[in-house]
């Protein structure tokens, strides 16, 4: 057993702990990081592959941007977790039924001689200087630049779908425009007067008055 | 190296050497740290016309030692409400990402701990996981201004990172690769023979721009402070945190100023080429003390933005980086890739 099956079996592990984490933990916060856990660990699955790209990417894409998100969102919920796992143990038979027979569909699949996996040979190690990059980046833009654009494509609908459907006016919006705030001139907002600092007391005795009160 | 292997065998000395070089690279790393907050105290002081601090030690030096001695006596408080294990690993959520970021940032041409081949994307994913420990760190205090900071800090962050990832994607095009040290190399030879102006923070202009004051929105830095903000929400995400606890944070805080100024420096700024011609001898040879110049530059500009400016309101921070830091970028990425494919190219 070398470095590497170690190593495997190791994040192998906490993969599936965190996997399990991810279904069974009571807060979903803790489920959340859970996840997040489990993207880092499929990551090293990936670096043992010689995929740094994917791995990396893995990483910055999912660690370090959606599953931000997503516990941003997860931490403002009110949820009553009581209320969440109510009929549980009801609904655990049909649940776990169907869990098994699609474990046993893919199994079927897997095993089955037309699926041809066995006709896969372990990738063959790389040279040392190999660019995953750069070889990926040859391949997206020449053999399959067509579905590469597709795929931006679809994305690009899908953002602007998501925006045009949030993007509601509301009425107590306080929005306001920096163009105008930039413009602002200091006469716009401040009218200066010219007058005098004081009045000039009507009757210059009522000084000595006071003092003589005094 | 050979010594190491063999006295210890060959994996076991690999192991240590490594070792070694990683304690070579986090203790200047935590002494710089150190003398980067009395830096900040000090050059504050002096733009507000104050001496800063200087009674410990002679002038003032021994100061980040007393602070970390007060910081290491402390009573580290968990507060009863808290969520205890997540309120403990928050705080090295915050810094493991600062430190091992370091592991690809190269020196010199040789000088690297692991020079991987993409050495930028590994530095942009692991310090894109250092808004775990705040977002952590606000939501196990279970207090309200330590939410608020996390809340408003993992917004700030994740759009921060947009604008800075396209701002490097620039420096990816005209250099052809993601290794720093092949990043740097190319800067070496250009238009103007690899001195000054043939680096790239002169063809990037905008995006230099742009990745400096993304660096310092993606490190809370004043004038974005808004995750800490201590006049709105007292001191935000680290409100509920004392002692040694505390100082983990501030340490990740600084130790991500240093790596931001290391990646500019590298980036834009030629790393540790130096400026001048090579036939000026001692000024003209690069080395680190350039890269270490340079970084020096890029600290002092942090510290002079935050006695410079009032912090930013928050609507301000979203619209200067969707509607203004991101567009400016992808606009100069078409430029740049026009540029690259016409015959005026810098860039062979």
């Amino acid at each position: 057993m070398n470095f590497q099956t170690v190593v495997f079996y190791v994040l192998s592990a906490i993969l599936i702990f965190a996997s399990l984490r991810v279904i069974t933990a009571k807060n979903p916060v803790h489920a959340a990081l859970f996840l997040v856990l489990a993207f880092f660990t499929s990551a090293g699955h990936w670096l043992l592959m010689q995929a740094e790209f994917l791995a990396i990417t893995l990483v910055l894409v999912y660690v370090g941007a959606v599953m931000v998100l997503f516990l941003f969102v997860v931490m403002m919920l009110d949820v009553n977790f009581e209320q969440l796992r109510e009929g549980f143990w009801r609904n655990l038979p049909l649940a776990g039924t169907v869990a098994l027979i699609m474990v046993g569909e893919m199994a079927l699949i897997l095993m089955s001689p037309e699926a041809q996996l066995s006709h896969y040979q372990a990738a063959a190690p790389l040279a040392a200087d190999a660019s995953n990059v750069k070889e990926l980046g040859r391949q997206l833009y020449t053999t399959y630049l067509l579905p590469f654009e597709l795929a931006s494509v679809v994305l690009l609908v899908g953002m602007v779908a998501a925006i045009a459907l949030t993007m509601r006016k509301r009425k107590d919006n306080k929005t306001v425009n920096p163009g105008l705030q930039v413009k602002v001139r200091r006469d716009d907002r401040v009218r200066l007067v010219k007058m005098d600092a004081e009045k000039k007391p009507a009757q210059p005795e009522t000084a000595d008055a006071a003092e003589q009160q005094a | 190296m050979e010594l190491l292997q063999n006295l210890l065998g060959l994996e076991a000395g690999l192991t240590v050497w490594t070792v070694l070089k990683i304690v070579a690279i986090v203790a200047p790393m935590m002494i710089t740290v150190a003398y980067l907050t009395l830096a900040e105290r000090k050059v504050i002081g002096w733009i507000q016309l104050r001496i800063g601090p200087n009674r410990v030690g002679p002038r003032g030096l021994l100061q980040p030692l007393a602070d970390g001695v007060k910081l290491l006596m402390k009573e580290i408080i968990l507060p009863t409400a808290s969520n205890k294990s997540l309120f403990l690993i928050g705080p090295v959520l915050s810094i493991m990402p600062a430190l091992v970021a370091w592991a690809v940032v190269p020196f010199t041409d040789h000088l690297v701990l692991s020079n991987i081949d993409a050495s930028l994307l590994f530095v942009m994913a692991i310090t894109s996981m250092g808004v775990y420990g705040v977002i952590v760190a606000g939501w196990a205090s279970n207090s309200k201004y330590a939410f608020l900071g996390a809340m408003r800090s993992a917004a700030q962050i994740v759009s921060y990172e947009i604008a800075m990832g396209c701002a490097l994607v620039g420096v990816l095009m005209v250099s052809g690769s993601l290794n720093l040290v092949a990043i740097v190399q190319q800067q070496a030879h250009g238009m103007a023979g690899g001195s000054l102006f043939s680096w790239n923070w002169l063809p990037l202009f905008p995006m230099f721009l742009v990745y400096l004051i993304s660096g310092v929105a993606e490190t809370n830095r004043a004038p974005f402070d808004v995750a800490e903000g201590e006049s709105e929400i007292v001191a935000g995400f680290h409100v509920e945190y004392s002692g040694m606890a505390f100082a983990v944070f501030f340490l990740a805080e600084y130790a991500n100023m240093i790596l931001v100024a290391a990646m500019t420096a590298i980036m834009f700024l030629g790393g540790w080429l130096s400026p001048f011609p090579a036939s000026w001898g001692f000024l003209g040879a690069s080395g680190f003390g350039w890269l270490a110049v340079k970084m020096a530059f890029v600290l002092y500009c942090f510290l002079w933005f935050r006695a410079t400016f009032p912090r930013y309101r928050y609507d301000q921070i979203m619209r200067l980086g969707w509607k203004v830091f991101i567009p400016v970028t992808l606009v100069w990425l078409l430029v740049v890739g026009a540029w690259m494919m016409s015959p005026l190219t810098l860039w062979h």
